[in-house]
């Protein structure tokens, strides 16, 4: 039996630790403790990136990993807790469907997931198929918490999962999108969360609060 | 030199404007820099006449035939509108809607969204054309919601939730397409996402890696282009953002959303040698005309009315470009112009109509002839041209549209023409009682803008009539280009 080198090991451990971060951000209602897996989920990002960036000597996905870690784990998070300070919204509400309802969902979209990453994985290096899958099952798990969520916060944080997961899947079947392109990317995400700072205190200076059943008043065909 | 210009300058206007887009005179600035945007587009449009295809910029940007005409149509089309939006934002100050500090976002945001639109039409890398995207819809986000009233931060939000989710799907679908190019070009950096060097080798690409991406970038752009069941945001979007914004956003964002679909279209189809990607046009393109067209009955608000009226014409876009072969794709080309040339001309009488009634409710708009004949002929005629009355533009594609449908896909062709008849019944009904009915309304402080209204609706005319002739090649040309040759 082959063994994998130990940095790859390492990836896939990692790509593992995310995907268990994406079932506990579903589980969890306190917003405070969902800011803090996101950056979590961050973190592993950086050591992901820094791990291929190290076996394949790229000094741009160096780069690329302290980027990372400067948004992720050190400003957006620290935006988003200083957000909740201000607007005050520690808790959300009970989700559209109960929380191990959410989960059983969760777990049949993982193997959906699965599925749907094997004509890739097939092409990609044998060591690196289980993390495109799992980069996959990030995706649409963050795509399901932000179906049941009712607080604009939880969604945001499912949004940056999102995106998170888009960032590991680049990171396991390409090493990493070219520069120029990654540096766009990460401006764009910084100037979303800036708007959306904004926008959160016009939210709430129009209705008081920041739960998203006061924004269902447009319907189709009125 | 003048790819700089065309560039540099809405770039530099949206940071000028961002300090100074309060002051008396920004407006004017505003329609300056439009007006030096628009002349670059046309210096660019005459080298690329006399010498063809353009690249700089280290092959990051690049002028072809399918994009020349739309980056001029986008520069021309963003002038008109702030010109049309010098007098509009006065009134809306004068009726105290807007602070100095909105308008300054305004003008701001504005050009940033010009910039933006030029950059994700003009570049060659596919993974900034996403990031191009992105920034459209992030500088357009707090125009939407500029009011600050309820409506206007709930189609805020669903904007910035639905376009940021679609968006990362294109995203996803990007990462795909870069994973099976550097299989064939090489982990060379930056080149293995250049468009001109995936289309010389689009024939080696991994086909089931390209179809793959081509779902999520269709579901993710196609979100942009407000294809059904995708559309949610832009009525939404339309309605509560002030009327210049309804009129870029409908006249050019969704034209650069849709060139983004087609480019990737090219590669996937070149790849498959199937026709996967053509029936999923066809598909999303068909049903976004039959349901626009049934929801166009139940609107009662002006700009949704428009609104539903752009997705309808979108989706005849995206299903001509579906059918494809050089007819098709001419005429979905054609019917691109057009398209964005009416639907804002009808924005800028509608912005206007609405400011004299106070009120975006269709049932409270009346008698637009016998107040101000302009606007009220202005808009009877846009809704006659985007109907597709002839002798206007509209008329033409869409009937080129209707035969090759016939020949290539009889089963479609009695869906489109009921639709269309729908759709002409509703907006018909809907736009003679504004036109013609009884009225008191009041004179506006400012006089309208009038001008860019019968600019385009001229343009629109003569494109139904006569199209000049290296119009009618770069078409052809592109035709040609998205068939595959």
């Amino acid at each position: 039996m082959n063994t994998i080198p130990l940095d790859l090991q390492i990836v896939n451990a990692l790509a593992a630790l995310l995907l268990l971060l994406s079932f506990s951000m579903l589980s969890q209602r306190r917003i405070v403790s969902l800011v803090n897996l996101l950056a979590m989920q961050g973190l592993l990002l950086t050591v992901a990136t820094l791990m291929v960036a190290w076996r394949t000597g790229e000094t741009h996905l160096y780069l690329s990993g302290l980027l990372t870690f400067a948004l992720k784990v050190l400003f957006l998070p620290w935006l988003l807790h200083r957000l909740i300070r201000r607007l005050e919204v520690y808790w959300d509400t009970e989700p559209l469907l109960n929380i191990p309802g959410t989960m059983l969902v969760g777990v049949l979209i993982v193997v959906f997931a699965f599925g749907l990453a094997q004509p890739i994985a097939e092409l990609a290096s044998e060591t690196t198929r289980n993390s495109i899958g799992i980069a996959v099952a990030v995706i649409l798990l963050s795509f399901l918490m932000m179906i049941t969520r009712s607080k604009a916060m939880s969604q945001v944080v499912g949004f940056l999962s999102m995106e998170n997961g888009l960032f590991f899947g680049a990171m396991s079947t390409t090493r990493g999108m070219p520069m120029v392109v990654e540096l766009g990317i990460a401006l764009d995400i910084l100037v979303a969360m800036l708007v959306l700072g904004v926008f959160f205190f016009q939210i709430r200076e129009q209705f008081d609060s920041l739960d998203l059943h006061h924004l269902e008043s447009l319907k189709e065909g009125d | 030199m003048e790819f700089l210009l065309l560039l540099g300058t809405p770039l530099a206007g949206a940071i000028w404007l961002g300090f100074f887009g309060a002051k008396r005179r920004a407006p004017d600035v505003n329609v300056g820099l439009s007006l030096i945007t628009f002349i670059a587009a046309c210096a660019l449009t005459a080298r690329v006449i006399e010498h063809g295809d353009v690249l700089v910029g280290r092959e990051q940007f690049f002028i072809d035939p399918f994009n020349v005409f739309l980056v001029t149509l986008t520069a021309f089309v963003g002038l008109t509108t702030s010109l049309f939006s010098r007098p509009y934002m006065r009134i809306e100050r004068d009726h105290g809607k807007l602070s100095s500090r909105q308008l300054k976002l305004y003008h701001s945001m504005y050009q940033l969204f010009m910039a933006t639109m030029l950059i994700a039409l003009t570049t060659n890398n596919l993974g900034l054309m996403w990031v191009a995207m992105e920034a459209a819809t992030l500088s357009t986000v707090l125009l939407v919601t500029l009011y600050r009233t309820p409506a206007a931060l709930e189609a805020g939000w669903k904007y910035f939730i639905l376009c940021g989710v679609g968006i990362a799907q294109a995203l996803f679908g990007t990462i795909l397409l870069y994973f099976a190019a550097e299989k064939v070009l090489g982990n060379s950096g930056v080149d293995a996402l250049l468009w001109t060097h995936l289309n010389q080798v689009k024939a080696q690409l991994e086909p089931s890696v390209l179809s793959l991406a081509f779902v999520f970038l269709l579901v993710g752009y196609g979100t942009k282009v407000g294809l059904a069941p995708l559309h949610n945001w832009l009525p939404d979007a339309h309605a509560e953002g002030p009327t210049p914004i309804s009129a870029v956003l409908s006249g050019l964002l969704l034209n650069v959303a849709i060139y983004a679909v087609v480019r990737c279209k090219i590669l996937v189809e070149g790849s498959l040698g199937s026709t996967l990607p053509s029936n999923m046009l066809m598909g999303f393109g068909l049903l976004s005309v039959v349901l626009a067209s049934l929801f166009l009955w139940r609107q009662r608000d002006i700009k949704r009315l428009f609104a539903y009226s752009s997705i309808e014409h979108m989706g005849i876009v995206t299903f001509a470009f579906g059918m494809g072969g050089p007819v098709a794709n001419f005429a979905a080309l054609l019917h691109m112009t057009v398209h964005s040339l009416t639907k804002s001309a009808i924005f800028f009488t509608v912005g206007h109509a609405v400011q004299k009634s106070g009120s975006q409710q269709m049932d409270d708009i009346r008698g637009l002839v016998t107040t101000n004949p302009t606007i009220g002929w202005g808009l009877m005629l846009g809704s006659l041209a985007i109907l597709g009355m002839p002798p206007f533009g509209v008329f033409a594609s869409e009937f080129l549209i209707l035969t090759t449908a016939m020949q290539q896909q009889p089963w479609a062709t009695p869906i489109l023409l009921l639709s269309l008849a729908v759709a002409f019944a509703a907006i018909f009904g809907r736009v003679q009682p504004m036109v013609f009915g009884e009225t008191q309304g009041k004179r506006l402080p400012h006089p309208p803008a009038l001008l860019p209204v019968f600019a385009h609706l001229a343009l629109v005319l003569m494109l139904g009539l006569y199209i000049p002739p290296y119009l009618a090649e770069w078409y052809r040309a592109a035709a040609r280009l998205i068939g595959g040759e």
